[in-house]
């Protein structure tokens, strides 16, 4: 006989071994996807054929470097969320699923670190 | 960790057994351009870093990017961006336990279809400076 409470008897099953954290992180990240694109796009078509120079000039202003790291942080997060699902669908295999999620995680982290730091480095104007 | 599936435990019907359909394409094209973005946010990354390099470094991005296999990346890239933000957002409709009629699934596929493809055009037009 089960003497666990309903809750407990499904906790961590799953691919995933947790869904609705990952779940709701993936819609936060996508509602706050919304404006971030907006704001991509719109700068992208601000910036056309800028120099560099003006590229960096534009990160100096804190508004746009804060967007611009949010909407690196907030899809790097979505996509590895994302990407987690797509993986934990189609590799079933123990070793090539875990080395994929392995692979995900590290790639998202090496974008956003890399990410931030370019448009720090351009805001402090270094 | 061992393999827990049972061979002949009869497995959830997958793609193959559907009626295709575009509400079934947008489904699919929702996952596609969704890891099509993944990779593209490498050309996002490589781009800030080469504005943060020096200007050597980014007139080569730049003229990557100018390039007409470059423009065709970034166009897909563009077009990949803005169905998946209007997939995203019928998705957010969805949890939010509407839509889900026949006739307003169908409007919603053709609609993110229709409007991915007129905002990508526009913005292309915008950057192109079209006038």
């Amino acid at each position: 006989m089960l003497k666990k409470t309903p809750l407990g008897q499904v906790l961590g099953l799953g691919s995933a071994k947790a869904g609705a954290e990952h779940w709701l992180r993936q819609r936060v990240t996508a509602v706050a996807g919304i404006p971030l694109v907006l704001f991509l796009i719109g700068y992208i078509l601000v910036h056309r054929g800028a120099s560099r120079a003006e590229i960096v000039a534009s990160m100096q202003n804190p508004i746009v470097a804060l967007l611009m790291t949010l909407t690196i942080l907030n899809l790097v997060w979505h996509m590895r969320l994302g990407l987690q699902v797509v993986i934990e669908d189609y590799a079933h295999a123990n070793p090539t699923k875990y080395a994929l999620l392995l692979l995900n995680t590290f790639f998202a982290w090496v974008m956003a670190l890399a990410g931030v730091h370019a448009i720090l480095k351009m805001s402090f104007g270094l | 960790m061992a393999d827990t599936r049972n061979a002949r435990r009869p497995l959830s019907p997958h793609l193959q057994i559907y009626r295709g359909g575009l509400t079934m394409l947008m489904s699919i094209a929702h996952r596609i351009t969704g890891v099509a973005l993944y990779a593209g946010t490498l050309l996002l990354v490589w781009w800030l870093t080469a504005a943060a390099t020096s200007d050597p470094y980014f007139d080569m991005v730049q003229a990557v990017f100018a390039s007409v296999p470059g423009r065709l990346v970034l166009f897909g890239f563009t077009w990949a961006l803005i169905h998946h933000t209007l997939g995203g957002i019928r998705h957010l409709i969805w949890d939010m336990g509407r839509g889900f009629g026949l006739r307003h699934v169908e409007m919603g596929a053709r609609l993110s279809l229709a409007g991915s493809i007129i905002l990508t055009l526009a913005v292309w037009a915008i950057g192109l400076g079209v006038s």
